[in-house]
């Protein structure tokens, strides 16, 4: 079996981490009542968001410098194409939902600065209006990129327990690297 | 000529000239707060001012401002809302916060320096802020800024008073245009 490399699985499980966290705490955090803890908690996410961006890219990157293993050969074409175009569509959101957060934002009239240190420009001046669109874009993205997520862990879960192939393993955090023998 | 008379009366006048015509329109009172390190930008919408000032004669003039206390933009319509509670403005208990020179002097390089008493929340407090008069027409624009101390004035009492969300300065900033005094 044909292992991810290292940085590839940790960065993939890093971000499914943060991704999830901040899913949650967002969408916990929105109702809260006005409270200096509320201001935090909104900072915190924004950073975090940052944070997913940043990571994203570097995961671009690192794969772009190395090819993931093939799919199983028992796969039909049709699978390959939805793998393809799902995995291309999770990157594709994976930036569009922390991009779409920080135009909000700047929309909403309130800069992100990175931990409270590293101000990010605005490409987007104060505007009530374009701010309210922008939220729902972020909500719509976030629904549909936590949709795909699902789809995503579902595959995962028929490669492993259903076609009982090597696609969940090879990413998965805890097991010899390389090639290893695993039934 | 008639300007010309006003202008001979104006000076003539041992005492007690008559107060400049300020254009509101064209006069602002903003301020930038900031919170988990980010600056927002905020305005005073409302507020009425009495101002005499000749740069020939500096020491002689004076302001009077009042400032509408539920007129405060902070930035956000949950800022706002936050705003006009009992431990922010209190804005139903003191609708009005006010500024009244005591004196005015010369700073080096042409500049002036207004001092007078700042009185928010029933709580009174003596305030110096520099400020520059330039001539635009026959009217004169007057430009400052200073730091206030939202805490000295228990602007966000309770959880609000911590200053690692809600920083305690608040920077100031008043553009005033106004046109000679009215015959």
């Amino acid at each position: 079996m044909t292992r991810y490399t290292r940085v590839a699985a940790a960065l993939h499980w890093l971000i499914a981490v943060a991704i999830l966290a901040n899913f949650v705490f967002g969408t916990w955090m929105v109702d809260l009542d006005l409270s200096p803890a509320k201001l935090r908690y909104y900072s915190y996410h924004k950073w975090l968001g940052v944070s997913v961006f940043l990571l994203v890219l570097v995961r671009i990157a690192w794969r772009i410098g190395h090819r993931p293993p093939a799919l199983p050969t028992h796969m039909p074409t049709w699978e390959r194409v939805a793998a393809g175009v799902s995995h291309f569509a999770l990157y594709g959101l994976t930036l569009a939902v922390p991009l779409s957060g920080w135009l909000f934002s700047s929309a909403k009239g309130f800069k992100t600065v990175y931990f409270a240190l590293i101000p990010i420009p605005d490409l987007l001046a104060k505007n009530p209006a374009l701010a309210d669109t922008l939220k729902l874009w972020h909500l719509s993205l976030n629904y549909v990129m936590a949709l795909l997520i699902l789809l995503h862990v579902a595959a995962a879960l028929k490669h492993h327990f259903m076609d009982r192939d090597d696609v969940l393993v090879r990413m998965w955090p805890f097991g010899r690297s390389a090639t290893g023998a695993k039934s | 000529m008639k300007c010309w008379f006003a202008l001979l009366a104006l000076v003539a006048l041992p005492v007690g000239a008559a107060p400049l015509a300020v254009d509101l329109a064209k006069s602002e009172i903003t301020f930038q707060s900031k919170q988990m390190g980010v600056p927002v930008d905020g305005k005073v919408r409302k507020f009425a001012m009495q101002l005499d000032f000749d740069a020939k004669k500096p020491e002689a003039g004076s302001v009077k401002i009042e400032l509408d206390a539920a007129s405060i933009d902070a930035g956000s319509d949950e800022a706002n809302a936050e705003l006009v509670k009992r431990g922010w403005m209190d804005a139903a208990k003191f609708p009005k916060a006010t500024f009244v020179s005591s004196s005015v002097k010369t700073l080096p390089g042409g500049r002036f320096e207004v001092t007078g008493k700042m009185t928010i929340k029933g709580i009174t407090r003596d305030l110096s802020a520099p400020f520059t008069v330039k001539a635009q027409g026959t009217a004169q624009l007057f430009e400052g800024a200073f730091v206030l101390k939202r805490l000295e004035f228990k602007i966000g009492e309770g959880a609000w008073s911590d200053t690692e969300t809600v920083a305690d300065e608040v920077q100031i900033r008043f553009k005033v245009l106004a046109n000679p005094a009215p015959k």
